[in-house]
């Protein structure tokens, strides 16, 4: 378990020592995190590996993701494997809106993470990022079906900081969905429209877009 | 000059035939095949496929030249490749010009031109007159633009062809969203775009919709007796659990009953005929692994077996049995898992899925021991192949296909095929005729379960597959359930060609010399086929003698193969359609490409 | 008799569900409880003779990589050296399919052509396609594909950029993971 040490999710200076999960935050994690469901949603190559990481030599239902669901009100995982191209993102968005929180999304393979080695095409979305907020990457062409695991490891591991207090879809207030973009001359985003950004906007270094952020709080996105 | 290009027997015997009945319809073309003149091309079209009996129609490329070559004047050009049933191949070319390139479509015919000229519209933008439907179909209605053409560049552009210049000696790492105005690979009209930001005009609407939905409200409303009565119309997919990938399917019904239905494309358009034009020529050997992404050996030997003419290469004899056991490993893998997932569909759910992939994993097992990758193999080079079999290889092979394979086919079949249930949802349904399917150009075990014995193997014998002893398979009904059969059958030829491949594996070189990365291919074209799992792929190549190709068009089974889905689902009820799909057995990433 | 054929593959799945616990119970008179689990059982329960469950407990076993597995490339470092014996050619860029490598060449300082070494090298493996091209291209035997697929992470722009500090590993490294390509080479 080499690269990842480093990278996993640290709380801010001023908490470290002061917070503690009490032993409801630790249940309620622990059961959320043994008991995800993931959605069959698999779009190209690295499908072929997710479905893969379900059959007999690998497994994932050992770890409580049994049942992959087709519909998303069902499931609590959105595995993106494959290509996201401009015609399929209006369907990834609104997928991803009918999905009932707690929801969480894992970008799996090149061509999710960056569009990949298909990043220069005419129809490809550099990154499921740019449409939906990602929670973790796994990079490959295609990622092992053990990478993927290690990414639902990750996964795990990012579940098991929350508390309870702090979660969003708890707080007050109704989540928007994200706009769903439409096809014309080429795909149309609605968050990227002059109406909808603040005067003095000054464009941030490609940050992702938490819906959720930017809503219930009233703080800036 | 073109006249004085030696012409192969097969085309000067057209050309010949032709001038006889059409006298200056045609004329040499630049290298390889003829030159029709538009005006006359149906004609020449029929003719050939009455009198002269080149009843398949395999391809179809559009080619831009924004230069003029060789006598020919800049144009717009599409080319068609004809075979016929001995495999006698020929190829026609005609022109249009620059301005407002049109030509007539051979839609009445050949059908197989139905969905291959509405796809040379879309990337090249050349009208055909007298198309029943004329609609984009990769990309979406509304979209600007036709990108195979060679000025047409996208957001991300770079370069003209790879290596790109940033990369070595500058050196300078960016992600490309940091060159894109929009940090985004979109690029509007100008219009839209007002101080930097996108600004969408005051009621404009999206046509994308609209217009998948039109042909069936046409269909619908064309149907409409007296008695008015309500039809439905469905939309299926891009998501959904039946689907092999994102495929999306609208149709009319009347209750349960299909009365049209129309397969949408498009939802994994990766664009490879784009990139493939900039890439060098073995660089498009790992894309073309994610074609079809389960059988990515066989795909990788259609490219480097077309390769191969236009190089002219030789291959070793060990190298070719290396090809050949990858190959029928990959058609034992695809047809496995192709039952597999139509079983899935059909309701069985995850149990015959799961056998099958328990089988796939050590067909994959020998495949990462051989090149190193469990699914992207890259293992073909031209020439021969990457690296030669390591010393684990041959046994474990062995015991798999003498052993653990036949035992697990012989279970499948008992599993299945008398199963009264399965029996009763694929009997009778989908019946496909043989002269349809000819006229559909469909291949494969699509085109054997209705009684066409064609395989490429035998139609146009490349690597070494004369050398084996093995029978091609076909089944007379052509229902679902025959074509369940026929891959059945041929999962037990590819054993037989397996043991005998594996028993007389003879030592040798595995590659002709070594072929540099940034090799040049000479200039030419050609037309390099293979039987695919599926049906035939082809490569459509056309090269300028340069370091990348000029032009690189991919032909592939499923694509041409889902042209005859509406046909087949006419009559049938909902539920039978996901049967219907499994059994003509698609990969998206060989459909969009 | 209808119905035969439904109880023909009922009866094909009870034989599979069977035989799992009748493989279990082998390998459990052969050695007791957790037999089954040791690593030298391993190999044997992923070879074409297996019979009982297929599963590979990952992350307590790790899977059997053969040698040639590929993930993403790294940097040789020569043991005499402490560097790389890169230098700075460009082959591997030139070649790279999706154009993921990014290598600077500066000038030697003292003689101003170009150096023998890179100035920076860069991968970006969120586009790598693991092909393996650079690898067989470079004429230094200097870049070589690494085996290591645990690298899932939280963010995308600054962890997939990979320079030369994180690509460079030890010689022995390459050769633990690669021995007969290894030895091939030492014997050419």
């Amino acid at each position: 378990m080499s690269s990842q040490e480093s990278t996993l999710p640290q709380l801010p200076p001023e908490l470290q020592g002061t917070v503690q999960l009490s032993v409801l935050d630790q249940l309620y994690n622990w059961s959320r995190k043994r008991s995800l469901w993931p959605m069959f949603f698999g779009l190209a190559c690295c499908a072929l590996e997710m479905i893969a990481s379900f059959d007999p030599r690998f497994d994932l239902a050992r770890f409580g993701m049994e049942i992959m669901r087709a519909s998303p009100r069902q499931s609590d995982l959105l595995i993106v494997s494959g290509t996201v191209t401009k015609r399929m993102a209006p369907q990834v968005v609104r997928l991803y809106n009918q999905m009932p929180q707690p929801k969480y999304v894992i970008a799996m393979g090149a061509c999710a993470i960056s569009g990949g080695p298909f990043k220069e095409g005419y129809n490809v979305v550099s990154g499921v990022d740019k449409l939906i907020p990602v929670d973790v990457y796994v990079p490959g062409c295609p990622p092992r079906p053990e990478g993927l695991f290690n990414a639902v490891f990750a996964l795990h591991k990012r579940m098991d900081q929350e508390r309870i207090a702090d979660l969003h879809w708890y707080q007050k207030g109704e989540e928007q969905g994200i706009p769903v973009p439409e096809l014309g001359p080429d795909l149309i985003d609605y968050r990227l429209t002059a109406s909808n950004i603040p005067s003095d906007y000054q464009p941030a270094r490609l940050k992702t877009v938490r819906p959720e952020q930017v809503v219930t709080q009233g703080e800036e996105g | 000059m073109a006249d004085e290009r030696q012409l192969s027997a097969v085309t000067s015997e057209a050309l010949s035939a032709i001038e006889e009945r059409f006298p200056g319809g045609a004329k040499p073309a630049e290298h390889v095949g003829l030159v029709v003149d538009p005006s006359q091309l149906v004609d020449v079209a029929t003719f050939l496929r009455d009198d002269m009996d080149y009843v398949y129609l395999s391809c179809v490329t559009g080619l831009d030249y924004p230069e003029a070559t060789n006598g020919f004047p800049a144009r717009y050009e599409v080319a068609y490749n004809l075979f016929r049933t001995q495999g006698d191949s020929l190829t026609l070319h005609v022109h249009a010009d620059r301005e407002n390139p049109v030509v007539p479509s051979l839609v009445e015919v050949w059908p197989s031109a139905n969905v291959q000229e509405r796809e040379a519209w879309d990337m090249i933008g050349v009208r055909f007159e007298g198309h029943p439907d004329l609609r984009r179909i990769l990309m979406w209605e509304g979209f600007e633009g036709h990108p195979l053409r060679k000025d047409w560049h996208e957001a991300y552009y770079e370069d003209d062809q790879k290596p790109f210049r940033s990369r070595f000696p500058a050196g300078d790492p960016s992600l490309a969203e940091e060159h894109a105005a929009f940090e985004r690979n979109v690029q509007y009209p100008e219009d839209w775009v007002n101080d930097g930001f996108l600004e969408v005009p005051e009621g404009w609407k999206s046509r994308a919709e609209d217009a998948v939905y039109l042909p069936l409200e046409e269909i619908a409303a064309a149907t409409e007796t007296e008695l008015r009565t309500d039809k439905v119309v469905l939309n299926i997919g891009p998501q959904h659990p039946s689907t092999h990938g994102v495929l999306r399917m609208v149709a009319t019904l009347d209750g349960e009953t299909i009365h049209g239905l129309q397969p949408v494309l498009g939802y994994l358009h990766r664009n490879h005929e784009k990139i493939g034009e900039r890439n060098l020529w073995l660089g498009n050997m790992p894309f073309t692994d994610r074609l079809d992404y389960i059988t990515s050996m066989y795909n990788n030997f259609g490219y480097a077996v077309a390769v191969e003419k236009l190089m002219d290469l030789e291959v070793p004899e060990r190298a070719e049995y290396i090809r050949v056991i990858m190959g029928e490993l990959t058609r034992l893998m695809n047809h496995l898992v192709s039952i597999g997932f139509l079983c899935n569909d059909l309701g069985i759910y995850f149990t015959a899925m799961l056998y099958a992939l328990e089988e796939r994993e050590f067909i994959l097992d020998l495949y990462e021991m051989a090149s190193g990758s469990r699914m992207m193999c890259n293992y073909f080079r031209f020439g021969g192949v990457a690296q030669d079999l390591p010393d684990g290889f041959a046994p474990m092979a062995r015991e798999l296909v003498f052993e653990r394979f036949p035992r697990r086919v012989d279970e499948m079949e008992t599993f299945l095929l008398d199963n009264e249930v399965f029996r009763a949802r694929t009997t009778g349904i989908g019946i496909l005729p043989a002269d349809v399917a000819v006229a559909y150009g469909c291949t494969g075990p699509l085109l054997r379960g209705s009684g066409v014995p064609y395989d490429v193997r035998r139609a146009e014998p490349y690597s070494i597959y004369d050398e084996f002893d093995w029978d091609v398979v076909v089944c007379n009904n052509g229902d679902v359930f025959d074509r369940v059969l026929v891959r059945f059958g041929e999962m037990r030829e590819s054993l037989r060609i397996l043991r005998q491949a594996l028993d007389r594996l003879p030592e040798g070189p595995i590659e002709a010399g070594k072929v540099r990365p940034t090799t040049k291919v000479p200039a030419g074209e050609a037309y390099g086929r293979v039987e695919h799992p599926k049906g035939e792929l082809g490569f459509y190549l056309v090269s300028d003698g340069g370091a990348n190709p000029y032009r690189y068009h991919i032909r592939t089974a499923s694509f041409v193969n889902l042209g005859i889905l509406g046909e087949l689902c006419r009559g049938h009820k909902i539920a039978d359609v996901v049967a219907i799909l499994g059994s003509i057995d698609i990969t998206l990433g060989e459909v969009d490409r | 008799m209808y119905g035969l054929g439904i109880a023909k593959s009922l009866g094909v799945t009870m034989r599979h569900f069977v035989v799992t616990y009748l493989d279990d119970l082998k390998w459990f008179l052969q050695g007791g409880f957790g037999n089954r689990y040791t690593p030298e059982a391993l190999p044997e329960r992923q070879s074409p003779r297996a019979r009982g469950i297929f599963t590979i407990q990952y992350p307590k076993e790790q899977p059997p990589l053969p040698e040639r597995f590929r993930v993403f490339p790294f940097h040789v470092v020569d043991p005499e050296t402490g560097k790389s014996t890169c230098t700075a050619c460009g082959m591997c860029a030139r070649v790279c399919p999706p154009q993921c490598i990014w290598v600077r060449r500066g000038k030697d300082p003292d003689t101003g052509r170009p150096a023998k070494e890179p100035e920076a090298f860069f991968i970006d493996v969120s586009i790598c396609m693991s092909c393996g091209l650079c690898v067989e291209s470079c004429p230094f035997d200097a870049i070589k594909m690494d085996q290591d697929f645990e690298v899932a992470a939280y963010e995308r722009y600054d962890s997939f950029l990979w320079g030369l500090d994180k690509l460079m590993k030890p010689q022995a490294h390459d050769i633990a993971l690669h021995p007969s390509d290894y030895a091939r080479d030492q014997g050419d």
